[in-house]
């Protein structure tokens, strides 16, 4: 083994599961989810910090998993895509507004841009469309032309205590 | 017929479950036992020649397995290149890649190496110790430099740069330039950037020793073009080879050739015996998957006095970057597309195709139209100029009438067939477009703000686009034995909804729900035959396909039950997965019992003459290409301080004849008409003097983000199409294609008290702020 594959004990939560496991240390925290736990949900689009992909949520707030490295969420509360639905794999609300309103076409920059707005979300809750296209920005989407994204959080915001299906 | 009618209605994707749930699988989701990983050694030069290529410091790196440079191929491979997709005599050299470069690289990021290792990491670690003999040769960067005489010459086996030369036109144009009142000319620049779908490309392939069979998993557009290559490059038969698409991650154009590591993986993976996966970076995206850029025109308009076009002629310089994977189509759909919704009674475009130091160009969303719409809009806008007449009023005056379709334009389209028009109304198109965006009250508007000092501008793109290109894309329908259905297609979905769409058009023929139905997409394993996902196609041939197939298994199901129940066809009626006879209780029949019974069940005899199996395969080959229009009116604000842009309003009128589903046709417009504001304003590929690609990563590169896009006012009109059965014409492109006409005409119009004039795209603040500097002088 080569000193850049020194590995490092870690426990952390994710999806409410606790998780202990050795991890490299080089490896960053898209890798360890994807490779090393099967969270194949977090997609990695650039793996420089812009395209926002792979966001994850780390204790509430929402993070590129590209870049922070694995070893950092040591004691931490870690919630990716796979966590949104509920147990039956009931959709959420907003998971549910983007089928609405075609808030996603290829469905791989969708998993990060769901983490990016429950983050936002939950700190804002009624945000007016030009705060969300901001908060939205840190995100590219190729497909869609963000409108359906827009509709989808609006409608979120407009009926917060709907729920999925009703 | 059943209640339920799905064509035409906005149904929900049966796509967004799993894909909200983070449980679509992509590529690089795929892992098998034993799985290797690959990472590639690139030239870091965009012309070298090399001897030599020591791998054995890689080869001992922890975890390698194998380290492969061309001299370690299978001998039927050595020196061997890819399948070129669209030979065409007019090429000059019709050179592609090779799997791995054997002695020159001809742009930075080809590929002369391959590690395999037992983890990405440790193939990235080992590949920095592969150690090239670098030659550097001098590197043509431009395509109007690259065709002069002595200019640097791309590949060194050739003895100049140009790829390819035709002309096409029709008419008498020394004629027309004769009589004209007026001529105009302009030179116009475009540049496309690059496709950019999220999802990077990927490879993975399985060889099975005891079938002599590979399996290659490829996020493509176009598994069967991938097949064909692989066929050819291995001499394997068909069969042996399978390729499969899991969910594709976007595609745009770029992934709907075959790449060198779609050879590369596979040729690993038999030469180790273990499945072998390989994901490109996003560096490397930029610098080794295909683009669409630099197009120069150098344009003369013959003009009456009335405004009337009477004659187009002009010389077409087109970059097709080092290599030829479709040989010279882009250029040739560029000037077949110049003419757009215009009566133009004589036309002749030279077209010149120049190799440079740079990754291929191959069809990006849109394929060559941005570029014609946006030097035929600007020259239509020239006459409005030159002419004081207004720029609306110009196009009416030329626009081919809804009277006069089906309409020759005297072309022959990159189909083989000639440029006919089917159907469409250009002139009321515009004029839905203008009376959405208040182009009537524009100027007073314009007038208010100018004098508050804000300059607005109003821009118009109209285009028609040739969609739906055959050969052919198959479909088989199948009532499965639990009585579900099945759509099996080649067809390869990256973000349309095909499930969705095919599923509409099967559902309404079989009188069933579309969740009753599952689609099988992109494998050759299912579809012997297939073309694959670009130039619009997949609604107007796979979509026709399965109403083909639906109606036939729809016919053997009536024929069966008939014959069971001892009626006449015409007293049954479907619904619900059940074959009743009309108004009578109890006699029914389920899909499921009917799929037992002909798929061999002992003691069934079938009906005299009838095949086993609820199946049947269509392939509708359609006659010619079906050509979709439309209409899009930008309105913005400049500030010539900073040069920035605003999009205030942008109305779209799209005709794509009959719509299967309106939310999706509106969401590859919105989606379009964004990548196409990339187009105009923020996306350009930068390459420095020596062909080094300077833009790669979305730092340097700029795509649109949500606070760039409109939310744009789409509105539909429907001409069908009466070239195929459902009447309907590719959606997927047209959003993209008009934009940057309609915008930097906007632009332009916003900056008129500067009288400025823009011949190019992208129009970036800086240009905008040199632009009015330069003229204030």
């Amino acid at each position: 083994m080569s000193e850049a594959e020194i590995t490092r004990a870690i426990t952390f939560t994710v999806n409410g599961a606790v998780t202990d496991m050795h991890v490299e240390e080089r490896f960053s925290l898209a890798d360890m989810l994807r490779h090393c736990l099967a969270l194949t949900g977090t997609h990695l689009g650039c793996e420089h910090g812009v395209c926002g992909a792979c966001t994850v949520l780390v204790d509430g707030e929402a993070i590129r998993s590209c870049l922070m490295l694995a070893v950092q969420v040591d004691g931490s509360d870690v919630t990716t895509i796979e966590g949104l639905a509920d147990e039956d794999g009931r959709l959420n609300r907003l998971q549910q507004a983007f089928s609405d309103h075609h808030g996603l076409q290829c469905g791989f920059c969708t998993p990060g841009i769901l983490m990016t707005l429950s983050a936002f979300l939950a700190d804002n809750p009624a945000p007016d469309e030009g705060h969300l296209r901001e908060a939205l920005s840190g995100n590219i989407c190729r497909c869609t032309g963000y409108q359906g994204i827009v509709d989808a959080v609006m409608d979120v915001v407009a009926a917060p205590a709907a729920k999925a299906g009703q | 017929m059943h209640g339920k009618v799905f064509v035409g209605q906005s149904v929900k994707r049966l796509e967004d479950p799993d894909l909200l749930r983070g449980q679509g699988q992509f590529l690089d989701d795929l892992a098998l036992p034993g799985m290797l990983q690959a990472a590639f050694v690139r030239s870091p030069f965009a012309h070298a020649s090399f001897s030599h290529i020591d791998t054995a410091t890689a080869a001992a790196a922890p975890g390698v397995v194998a380290v492969l440079t061309a001299a370690d191929l299978p001998a039927e491979m050595r020196e061997k290149r890819i399948l070129l997709q669209v030979p065409n005599p007019a090429i000059s050299y019709p050179v592609t890649q090779m799997p791995l470069a054997s002695k020159e690289v001809c742009f930075v990021g080809e590929a002369v190496a391959m590690v395999i290792a037992d983890s990405r990491h440790r193939a990235e670690d080992a590949a920095e110790q592969v150690i090239v003999d670098w030659q550097p040769l001098p590197a043509a960067a431009h395509c109007v430099d690259a065709l002069k005489p002595n200019a640097p010459v791309v590949h060194s086996t050739m003895k100049d740069n140009l790829a390819g030369r035709f002309s096409l036109g029709f008419g008498d144009v020394d004629i027309a330039f004769n009589h004209a009142d007026h001529v105009f000319s302009a030179r116009y620049d475009t540049h496309r950037g690059t496709g950019l779908p999220m999802e990077c490309r990927g490879v993975a392939a399985v060889y099975d020793v005891v079938g002599d069979g590979l399996r290659v998993w490829t996020s493509t557009q176009t598994p069967h073009n991938t097949q064909r290559g692989l066929v050819d490059m291995f001499d394997m038969a068909e069969d042996k080879v399978r390729v499969i698409t899991p969910e594709v991650g976007g595609g745009f154009g770029p992934k709907n050739q075959v790449y060198p590591e779609e050879m590369m993986v596979p040729v690993a993976a038999k030469l180790l015996g273990r499945p072998v996966k390989w994901v490109e970076d996003r560096r490397e995206h930029f610098m080794t998957t295909t683009q669409e850029r630099d197009q120069v025109w150098d344009v003369s308009v013959a003009v009456a006095a009335s405004g009337q076009i009477l004659g187009i002629k002009g010389h077409l310089i087109h970059d097709a970057g080092a290599y030829l994977p479709w040989g010279i189509i882009m250029p040739y759909i560029s000037a077949s597309t110049l003419p757009g919704p215009y009566r133009l009674p004589a036309y002749r475009m030279d077209v010149s195709v120049a190799f440079t130091n740079m990754v291929a160009t191959t069809p990006m969303r849109g394929a060559g139209r941005p570029q014609a719409v946006f030097v035929m809009e600007r020259l239509v806008d020239l006459i409005a100029h030159e002419l004081r007449l207004d720029p609306a009023e110009v196009r009416d005056r030329n626009f081919i009438t809804a009277a006069e379709m089906p309409y020759s334009m005297g072309l022959t389209y990159r189909d083989g067939a000639p440029v006919i028009y089917d159907s469409g109304d250009y002139p009321e198109a515009q004029r839905r477009a203008l009376a959405g965006a208040g182009y009537a009250d524009f100027k007073a508007r314009q007038a208010t703000a100018l004098a508050e000092g804000r300059y607005l501008g109003i821009g118009i793109g109209n285009y028609v686009e040739g969609t739906g290109l055959g050969p052919f894309e198959g479909a088989t329908v199948r009532i499965l034995s639990n009585g579900r259905v099945a759509i099996y297609t080649g067809a390869t979905p990256a973000g349309q909804a095909h499930r969705t769409i095919l599923a509409q058009i099967c559902a309404d023929q079989l009188g069933i729900d579309i969740t009753a139905i599952d689609v099988v997409l992109g494998d050759t394993g299912v579809m012997p035959r297939g073309a694959g996902t670009f130039a619009s196609r997949i609604t107007v041939n796979a979509g026709s396909s399965v109403q083909i197939a639906a109606q036939q298994v729809r016919a053997k199901v009536l024929a069966l039950a008939a014959a069971k129940f001892g009626v006449a066809e015409s007293d049954l009626e479907l619904a619900d997965g059940l074959v009743k006879i009309t108004g009578a209780q109890g006699d029914r029949i389920s899909f499921a019992e009917l799929a037992k019974m002909t798929s061999g069940m002992p003691g069934y005899v079938l009906p005299q003459g009838v095949m086993p199996d609820l199946e049947a395969s269509g392939y509708f080959t359609p006659p010619q290409a079906t050509y979709s229009n439309g209409s899009h009116v930008a309105v913005v604000e400049v500030d010539p301080e900073t040069g920035m842009v605003t999009i205030d309003d942008y109305v779209v009128v799209h005709d794509c004849g009959n719509v299967i589903n309106p939310k999706l046709v509106d969401g590859q417009v919105q989606g379009g008409v964004v990548h196409g504001i990339g187009n105009a304003l923020l996306e350009r590929m930068v390459y420095d003097d020596d062909a080094n690609p300077l833009t790669t990563t979305f730092a340097d590169y700029l795509m649109p983000t949500a606070e760039w896009a409109p939310n744009c006012r789409i509105i539909h009109m429907e001409s069908p199409t009466p070239l195929n059965p459902l009447g309907v014409k590719g959606a997927g492109e047209g959003g993209t294609i008009p934009v940057p006409a309609a915008i930097v005409a906007a632009i332009e119009n916003a900056l008129q008290p500067f009288d400025v004039r823009f011949d190019s795209c992208p129009i970036t603040p800086q240009m905008i702020v040199a632009k009015i500097h330069a003229t204030a002088q």
